[in-house]
């Protein structure tokens, strides 16, 4: 059963001088459970596809179903709303709070939930062991590698239970072992939490571990590969 | 979000202290001269009350600063009485005053006689506590009299010389008589100083040739200083036509003092906050401007503009709430400290005696000023921290993130 469901979505910036179609007619699927990246040279419109997918942005045209509620229906405060309990983001540039631990990272998604302090903790800790950095809980960004840091970022994305995890060129800023490491904590939580991960990379190391490949072009989708 | 919005403030340790810094002399310095100059007024409206005016007075309608020698009233004894019975009352003593020339062997001048009861005077006002030379009306066995220091250094008087005070006496005629002075005394005022005179009730009234049991001016001085318009308002039933006054209606500028000098700091006060409330709002849009991307992540993350809001405005409170705290506790320590020892202006003793000011003050901290000077200091807080907020509320996440 699908959980997003995206039709004939257009995005044209700058309509009334020079139009720039960024999405271009998208008619896509998505599945619970799927580990999917979208492939695109740079401004081939995946940053922005991400940005419609997670409401922080309203298409021009288009619907986007996200397990039953139009996105393109909801206003500004109700999109924030949707995004902090469906949907989990992971940034190229990691983007944790630098003024917060690890742990309190981690938690912050869930005090904006209104998750009660204990549980909070339980889960946090919970997910910076699944990540592998429990001992850097009590560390501040600044003092942890980039690796870790997004491994504490995904560990954020998680907290939420969300729906699906939007990860927008997670691993450009990685060395080759911190990324094989992330990848497979991603596919690990994956599996074992059923959470749905959309990845936007040109990294062929992701496009190798992705079950699903989506290319864009312009815009466009050109190509749409399920692996065996 | 308060933690974070605390822990944001030392992103920039240098930047925000700079800012808590400046907040920090702004209110060090406005509550400061605030309690210096509420202590230094205090010390004035003290002075002139206790020294110069007594806390009331009674006159006969028509007296206008002596210039008519017959505007007394009588059974003045009875009167006192019935007065020193009244509720509230510490203390009374009758005086007889008349405008006169003062002529010593050097020059003349004008100057305000008064004849005291030289014991119970003293139980209302204090200039016999004020004497630099020689003693209370005493040790002079003729018509003795006190003067201040201004016009003995005028007249070129010492300890015993002999001056002639001229006046009017009750049937209109010029008279006067020759007196030795037994006292000099100094007070704060020096304008006082210069111009009144006291000699010996007895003798003034046998020069002005007015009955027995008569006086121009009765004076008061009440148990509670802060009781006066009460104590005023029965004495007026007692007194028949006589016209009953408060230091405040005698001389309205000592009543304005304090409070025309706590406006001037008020105004003072809000100007310091004013320049510092720019300061505050250009640092926060500086803070706000610089993290446009971790705004943008925070939304996009779920945090909603309104708590987006909420943290930026708690940022600029806690900032100026930090500094302005630190400037207040410190301008109440340093009021404590020099409460108590003083602060000494004795280089500019002259110019101040001449507008009867004290060269020594010592500030006085008033809880009021204080909790006004505070309630300010958030409110500037929360003013500054508005048009930042708002810039932050205006972000689009999707473009925020993708600012540098």
């Amino acid at each position: 059963m699908s959980i997003i469901k995206i039709e004939d979505l257009h995005k044209i910036y700058n309509q009334e001088q020079i139009p720039v179609r960024a999405i271009n007619g998208i008619n896509l699927t998505f599945k619970a459970g799927e580990f999917t990246a979208l492939v695109a040279p740079s401004g081939a419109g995946k940053t922005t596809f991400l940005n419609l997918l997670g409401g922080l942005d309203s298409p021009t045209s288009g619907s986007i179903e996200i397990g039953g509620q139009r996105m393109d229906l909801l206003s500004s405060s109700q999109r924030t709303n949707f995004r902090l309990h469906n949907i989990g983001f992971v940034f190229q540039a990691y983007n944790l709070i630098p003024v917060l631990t690890a742990a309190e990272n981690v938690e912050f998604i869930m005090e904006l939930q209104g998750v009660d302090k204990k549980i909070r903790k339980a889960r946090s800790k919970e997910l910076l062991a699944a990540v592998g950095i429990e001992d850097k809980s009590d560390v501040r960004p600044n003092k942890m590698s980039g690796g870790q840091q997004q491994r504490v970022a995904v560990a954020r994305a998680l907290a939420s239970n969300p729906k699906f995890i939007l990860a927008d060129e997670p691993t450009a800023n990685l060395d080759s072992k911190s990324t094989e490491n992330l990848l497979d904590i991603m596919l690990m939580m994956n599996e074992k939490e059923n959470v749905t991960f959309i990845f936007a990379t040109h990294d062929e190391r992701v496009v190798k571990k992705a079950r699903r490949v989506i290319t864009f072009e312009d815009g466009k989708v050109i190509k749409d590969e399920v692996k065996d | 979000m308060l933690k974070i919005a605390w822990r944001n403030i030392w992103r920039n340790p240098v930047r925000s202290g700079v800012v808590i810094m400046a907040l920090v002399v702004g209110m060090y310095a406005g509550v400061f001269s605030t309690t210096f100059m509420n202590g230094w007024m205090l010390q004035r409206l003290k002075a002139g009350v206790e020294t110069e005016t007594s806390h009331i007075q009674i006159h006969k309608p028509g007296f206008e600063m002596a210039e008519d020698v017959k505007s007394f009233f009588t059974g003045e004894s009875e009167m006192v009485k019935r007065i020193e019975n009244t509720s509230g009352i510490l203390s009374v003593s009758s005086r007889i005053v008349v405008s006169s020339m003062v002529a010593s062997a050097e020059t003349a001048l004008g100057g305000m006689v008064i004849g005291v009861d030289s014991e119970k005077d003293t139980t209302v006002v204090n200039v016999n506590g004020q004497l630099v030379k020689g003693t209370w009306l005493q040790g002079i066995k003729r018509n003795p009299v006190v003067i201040g220091q201004k016009l003995a250094d005028k007249l070129k008087l010492k300890l015993r010389s002999k001056i002639i005070i001229r006046f009017q006496d009750f049937n209109g005629d010029f008279t006067g008589g020759a007196f030795r002075v037994a006292g000099i005394y100094k007070t704060r005022n020096t304008n006082f100083d210069g111009s009144h005179l006291f000699v010996n009730k007895a003798d003034l009234r046998r020069l002005c040739g007015i009955p027995e049991n008569t006086s121009h001016e009765i004076i008061i001085r009440c148990s509670d200083p802060n009781a006066v318009d009460q104590v005023r308002s029965e004495l007026a039933l007692l007194v028949g036509d006589n016209k009953v006054e408060t230091w405040r209606e005698i001389s309205p500028e000592l009543g304005y003092l304090t409070e025309t000098m706590n406006m001037y700091m008020y105004i003072f006060v809000v100007i310091i906050l004013l320049a510092l409330g720019f300061g505050i709002v250009n640092t926060m849009l500086m803070v706000v401007m610089e993290r446009v991307h971790e705004l943008g992540m925070l939304m996009a993350l779920g945090m909603k503009k309104k708590r987006v809001f909420i943290m930026i405005m708690a940022e600029t409170i806690m900032l100026s709430g930090l500094g302005g705290f630190i400037g207040i506790l410190l301008g109440v320590i340093t009021t404590n400290i020099t409460a108590k020892s003083g602060i000494d202006l004795s280089m500019w003793d002259e110019g101040l005696s001449e507008m009867g000011f004290a060269s020594i003050i010592y500030p006085k901290y008033d809880f009021e000023i204080v909790a006004t000077v505070s309630i300010l200091v958030i409110l500037t807080g929360i003013l500054a921290a508005v048009y930042p907020s708002l810039k932050a509320l205006k972000l689009n996440p999707s473009q925020a993130l993708q600012s540098e």
